[in-house]
């Protein structure tokens, strides 16, 4: 029987002598979207910068029974938008290209199918008319589509996002969200990083909540409560109970 | 004017060292046009003079030992690169004051050494500010060595470059060896200062990396014709630099970094898209508050 989990064991990380992630453990099913949820400096960012083994880890992480390093071509990461340099002289294509540099062997260039790809990727996310843009054009809504277009034309397995969700516009919001309901329809896994508390249920189907430490993992159901919420924002969230309705205000 | 070309031309077609001369500093214009993109695209500009300075120490020591100055600038300019990483990663000090730290500890080395090697054949002025018409044939073939070198290598890894430039984190996550390519761009830029050494000596050589792809950066929207158009500048002002100084009897180098700043100012202002005269025209002017 194959190994279908991706499972993190007590999974540590220090900073010069104070700990930002403290003795993590959760697993997750193949074909889920996971949303890495807490307040800011819990450590998300840390969390899954771990998973990726990008970050001096105490602890064990495995992707269906197999070390991150033999899965890195199956690994897409979309980036926090505030990372990247708008600047950058390279246009929507080029990006969406990007995604296929794992896939092309150093002697040879870009083929036509590596094009076809990535052209199939932009259409996908609803930007196949920016693609001679240079990213610095576009809204924010449209670069996140843009990265995501980059992680889809990778043909991936795994995806990494750092706050998909931040600053973008209705429209962009639709779209990515339903593409991440495809791949996961298809059996891919995802781990979101998600900075608030609004329409986690709308997202994701499983939860990590954390604040340095685990909370709670888990459906989204079994996380999304009063109790775990409180637990990991202290008092930095308030949760109104409206009939059968629970909303979360802040942070 | 076309006095002067024309005795440019004669001096040219009669001088081997001028056409060595001209050979040398187009080739420096290439790689370090080239080299110079990923530089400044890696917001690593200040390191390209670090490396640039640190490499004196290791050309004065070639020549007390008689080995080829090549070898020591490599393994100083390397070594700095290596302790300024190591600094910054090991202690609170943020890189750039790294950087400060020891390009101008490696500098003052360097100097200390000539000056108590008072006498002998090192010329100081010519290591700083470069003497292209003193390029032998040797240097000749050194420089063409290290500029096709550098170009097959970036030609090789062209994608793992843009890709570890672009975004570092997804460089990563898909397993580029991210540091190793940093160290790999730090060696070659120790290559191209060498190479660089007679053209416009090492103070003026970040000049070269920095302002040929600037300009270009202002023209363009794709890294592979920003690369293509810095190179393209770097050669221009090589020959033009070169031009003038032969004319009007000037520091080679000087005259080449000259002719590459005239070029960027003109672009700052008068590029079609990113140019400041175009921004002014396009900026709709401001409605009156009143209404």
């Amino acid at each position: 029987m194959t190994n279908q989990q991706i499972e993190v064991k007590h999974l540590s990380v220090n900073y010069y002598n104070h700990s930002a992630i403290r003795d993590i453990s959760f697993s997750v099913q193949e074909g889920t979207i996971v949303g890495v949820i807490g307040p800011n400096g819990a450590g998300k960012s840390t969390l899954m910068k771990a998973m990726l083994g990008l970050e001096k880890s105490g602890g064990d992480v495995s992707y269906f029974g197999k070390n991150i390093q033999s899965m890195r071509k199956k690994i897409a990461y979309v980036p926090q938008r505030n990372t990247i340099d708008w600047d950058f002289p390279v246009r929507v294509e080029d990006v969406v290209l990007m995604g296929r540099f794992v896939h092309i062997p150093w002697y040879k260039r870009a083929s036509r199918y590596d094009r076809d790809c990535a052209r199939e990727a932009l259409d996908k996310v609803g930007m196949g008319t920016y693609a001679n843009r240079q990213i610095g054009e576009l809204s924010g809504g449209q670069q996140q589509r843009v990265f995501l277009a980059r992680a889809l034309a990778q043909d991936a397995d795994l995806f990494f996002l750092d706050e998909p969700f931040v600053g973008i516009d209705v429209q962009s919001e639709e779209i990515i969200v339903n593409i991440l309901h495809e791949l996961r329809n298809d059996g891919k896994t995802m781990f979101i990083i998600h900075h608030d508390l609004s329409k986690v249920e709308k997202y994701f189907d499983q939860l990590v909540l954390l604040n340095q430490v685990l909370i709670q993992a888990g459906a989204v159901r079994d996380v999304y409560k009063p109790k775990f919420l409180k637990e990991a924002y202290q008092e930095n969230a308030a949760i109104i109970k409206e009939g059968n309705e629970m909303v979360v205000v802040g942070p | 004017m076309i006095g002067n070309i024309e005795m440019f031309f004669y001096q040219l077609m009669n001088y081997p060292y001028l056409q060595n001369a001209l050979l040398a500093a187009v080739l420096v214009g290439i790689i370090c046009g080239v080299i110079g993109c990923f530089i400044i695209l890696r917001g690593m500009a200040l390191m390209g003079d670090a490396i640039s300075h640190a490499v004196l120490p290791g050309v004065v020591l070639a020549y007390m030992v008689g080995a080829s100055f090549f070898v020591g600038a490599v393994i100083t300019g390397v070594l700095t690169a290596l302790a300024i990483g190591f600094i910054s990663q090991n202690s609170r000090i943020k890189e750039d004051s790294a950087i400060g730290i020891m390009f101008s500890a490696m500098f003052a080395l360097g100097v200390v050494m000539i000056t108590a090697l008072q006498g002998t054949s090192v010329d100081l002025w010519h290591i700083l500010f470069g003497n292209v018409l003193a390029v032998s044939q040797t240097d000749l073939y050194i420089t063409m060595g290290i500029g096709a070198f550098v170009l097959i290598v970036i030609l090789v890894f062209y994608r793992p470059l843009l890709l570890s430039t672009f975004d570092e984190t997804m460089a990563k996550a898909t397993g580029l060896p991210v540091k190793w390519i940093h160290y790999m761009l730090m060696l070659l830029l120790s290559f191209v200062t060498v190479a660089s050494l007679q053209t416009v000596g090492i103070i003026l050589v970040v000049a070269m990396l920095i302002t040929p792809g600037s300009t270009a950066y202002l023209l363009t929207e794709r890294f592979s014709v920003m690369l293509l158009l810095s190179a393209i500048f770097g050669v221009i002002s090589a020959v033009l630099g070169l031009f003038f100084s032969v004319i009007y009897d000037v520091s080679s180098g000087a005259s080449i970094v000259l002719v590459a700043s005239v070029i960027f100012i003109f672009t700052f202002f008068f590029a079609p898209k990113q140019g400041l005269v175009f921004k002014w025209l396009r900026t709709p002017k401001k409605e009156s508050l009143s209404s």
